[in-house]
């Protein structure tokens, strides 16, 4: 049955091709009918593999299909989905073909059983990803654009030597559970740590993604890092980095989310710190870590991307998107304004909201594992989450002081999308049962007891208290037009610096090279040039002296002989003369 | 501009609003006294643990924030001079 199903990556990249000739309408149906054309082929897949082809003596898989990729195809396909849906106004079909590009190879990454096809859908995630930051044709987005693409080349390189290596060692393209021990691990991790944002590089993230358009956010915020937490969870459990690198994300950005001015920003750093509980699940590496892991990145998805798209409405209908020039606009925007509160009470892990049912597992992994330490950094990024992606984005977005800007609500098709993800942020949190059905392990976990529900509320609220009060007093940090300097400050400031530092010094050896090289050559061309005239003179000399030659005859002759070979205008035959003859004379003299 | 006066703008509803939430943090700390506690890490048995570790979290947020305000925070054109 399968051989008669195109794969769900296939689906959305064979199908973007149309895009372009389509208009009105039926456009909109036929972008939306492609995510669900692809869950509906996920759903007829059994387990197994699939889409396999022969390939210079190896196997390409295009079809791996077991709980864990499944888990996140679904996830994938139905963030396709809203994203189209949110996007559907937009009369741009380069960010229409980049999206369906970005979605199906993403699709792809996921259901990749052998090294090769994951490279080529890995690199073209970078590729259509780049065109979603370009698509603003912003001076800022195009450079940003440009440090987007060269950092992801570089992290591609990386993967691809360790791939390289890899294979090497083993002999096979498949690849599954790798493990950090041999050098070739140690690459692919940091090739696909980089595409997880994982801190020291994760800059890329907050520097690109908050220059996309109002609706290419929403999708650049949902595929890239989530798929590279789908492999690294695949590749690296239980990979004990993952843990530390894990709780640092958790922790650092959400000082930078407090600071931010641009709401875009401030939920670029709150991605990182979702995308550090999933990392530190999989650095754990239990069945209940993963499962967390795999389960908070089915409901980060949709939180996530419910907050892009409520800030990226804000953007569409007034332009503004800093915290010093919005505010107050529940009064023209109270839909968006509910929205995005339901997906800040998720990623905040508010009890019948998503995020509760699926972070407490990590958290409660860590605590089994009796990890102190980690589990108290857990529970304070928990209640930094709250403060600046719950409380922070709505208030200074929607309340707050009045900016002033009357506004309406986004059309209907925006307004659709969001209310169809705040539907799932509810609907999972209420009922969890079909998410921890489809989760990679058998899941024995039951997220609602009185003491869980209680420490969380407790957590939460007196978390927000600490908000109000610092608010009232006026110790909270103001809103300031500003930009805070993140670890891109070495590529972009320092990078300017050590492109001078190379301009002059490789340069200059550069000029050095070339002189010296030249003149050698120079002096080897006239060299030789001269060896054949010398010897040629010699041998015809003696030959025109016993042909009866002097005195100005035997002038002439030389120096016309000297200038045909100078020139090059000497007759082969005397060139091929001259060979025969040094052949000759090396035979004599060996 | 119309100057409608929204539920915010009055100063009595936001009153309303702070006295119903402080209410209902008295009753979080109450409903403690009624649930059966896991076993987990030793300090979570302490009555009011969550409630305690929440509110200094935040305010140590903001601490350490206000700190590295001063030393990574330049002008927006930054990157651009």
């Amino acid at each position: 049955m399968t051989a008669n199903l195109l794969p769900p990556a296939a689906i959305f990249i064979l199908g973007s091709i149309l895009v372009p000739f389509l208009r009105g309408r039926g456009k909109s149906v036929y972008m939306l009918l492609l995510p669900a054309a692809a869950f509906g082929v996920l759903l007829m897949l059994p387990e197994g593999t699939f889409w396999t082809r022969e390939f210079w003596g190896q196997t390409l898989v295009l079809g791996r299909v077991d709980k864990l990729s499944l888990v996140f195809g679904y996830i994938f396909t139905i963030m396709a989905f809203l994203g189209i849906l949110f996007a559907l106004q937009v009369d741009d079909d380069l960010q229409h073909v980049a999206g369906l590009v970005y979605a199906g190879s993403t699709l792809g990454v996921v259901f990749a059983g052998d090294f090769l096809s994951l490279y080529i859908f890995w690199e073209f995630m970078a590729v259509s990803s780049t065109f979603l930051i370009l698509a603003s044709r912003t001076r800022q987005a195009r450079e940003a654009g440009l440090r987007y693409i060269l950092v992801h080349l570089i992290g591609g390189l990386f993967l691809l030597a360790g791939i390289v290596l890899q294979v090497k060692s083993s002999g096979s393209l498949q690849f599954d559970y790798i493990g950090l021990d041999k050098a070739g691990s140690y690459f692919i991790f940091i090739g696909i740590a980089l595409n997880a944002a994982a801190i020291p590089l994760h800059a890329w993230l907050p520097d690109a993604y908050p220059q996309g358009t109002p609706t290419s956010t929403v999708f650049l915020s949902a595929f890239t890092t989530k798929s590279a937490v789908y492999l690294m969870a695949r590749t690296f459990p239980g990979a004990a980095p993952l843990i530390w690198i894990g709780a640092i994300m958790v922790f650092v950005p959400i000082f930078y989310a407090v600071l931010e001015n641009d709401i875009r920003r401030v939920l670029a750093y709150s991605l990182l710190n979702q995308v550090g509980f999933m990392l530190c699940g999989i650095g754990i590496g239990t069945a209940l870590a993963l499962n967390g892991t795999v389960s908070h990145a089915f409901c980060h998805i949709l939180y996530k991307a419910l907050l892009f798209m409520a800030a990226g409405s804000v953007l569409q209908m007034t332009g503004k998107i800093k915290c010093t020039e919005i505010g107050g606009l529940y009064k023209t925007m109270p839909l968006t304004c509910l929205f995005c509160m339901v997906g800040a009470a998720s990623i905040s892990a508010f009890p019948l909201f998503s995020g509760f049912v699926s972070k407490s597992m990590v958290v409660s992994a860590s605590a089994h594992e009796k990890m102190a330490v980690v589990w108290l950094i857990l529970q304070f990024a928990s209640a930094g989450v709250f403060h600046h992606a719950g409380i922070k984005v709505p208030f200074f977005t929607f309340f707050g002081h009045d900016s002033g800007i009357r506004t309406k609500e986004p059309p209907w098709n925006m307004l659709l999308a969001m209310g169809l993800a705040a539907f799932l942020c509810v609907f999972i949190g209420i009922y969890p049962d079909p998410l921890y059905r489809i989760l990679p392990f058998p899941v024995d976990y039951v997220p609602y007891t009185g003491a869980h529900v209680v420490g969380q509320l407790q957590l939460l609220m007196f978390g927000a208290l600490a908000f109000a009060l610092l608010i009232l007093s006026g110790y909270y940090p103001p809103e300031i037009r500003s930009l805070n300097l993140d670890v891109d400050w070495f590529y972009r400031k320092f990078g300017r610096g050590a492109y001078l530092v190379l301009d002059r010094g490789l340069n200059r050896i550069n000029t050095i090279c070339e002189t010296t090289i030249r003149a050698f050559a120079r002096g080897v061309a006239r060299a030789s040039r001269d060896a054949v005239a010398g010897l040629l003179l010699f041998v015809s000399v003696n030959f025109w002296i016993a042909a009866g030659y002097r005195g100005k005859r035997l002038d002439m002759k030389k120096s016309r002989l000297y200038h045909d070979v100078r020139e090059g205008t000497l007759p082969i035959g005397f060139g091929a003369g001259v060979a025969t003859l040094f052949i000759f004379l090396v035979y004599v003299l060996t | 501009m119309r100057t409608e006066l929204s539920i915010f703008d009055k100063p009595r509803n936001v009153s309303r609003l702070l006295r119903g939430f402080y209410c209902a943090l008295i009753l979080l700390l109450l409903a403690e006294l009624f649930i059966h506690k896991h076993h987990g890490f030793p300090w979570e048995e302490a009555f009011g643990f969550f409630a305690v570790y929440g509110f200094v979290s935040c305010v140590l947020l903001i601490f350490l924030a206000k700190i590295l305000r001063r030393i990574v925070m330049r002008k927006e054109d930054y990157y651009d001079r």
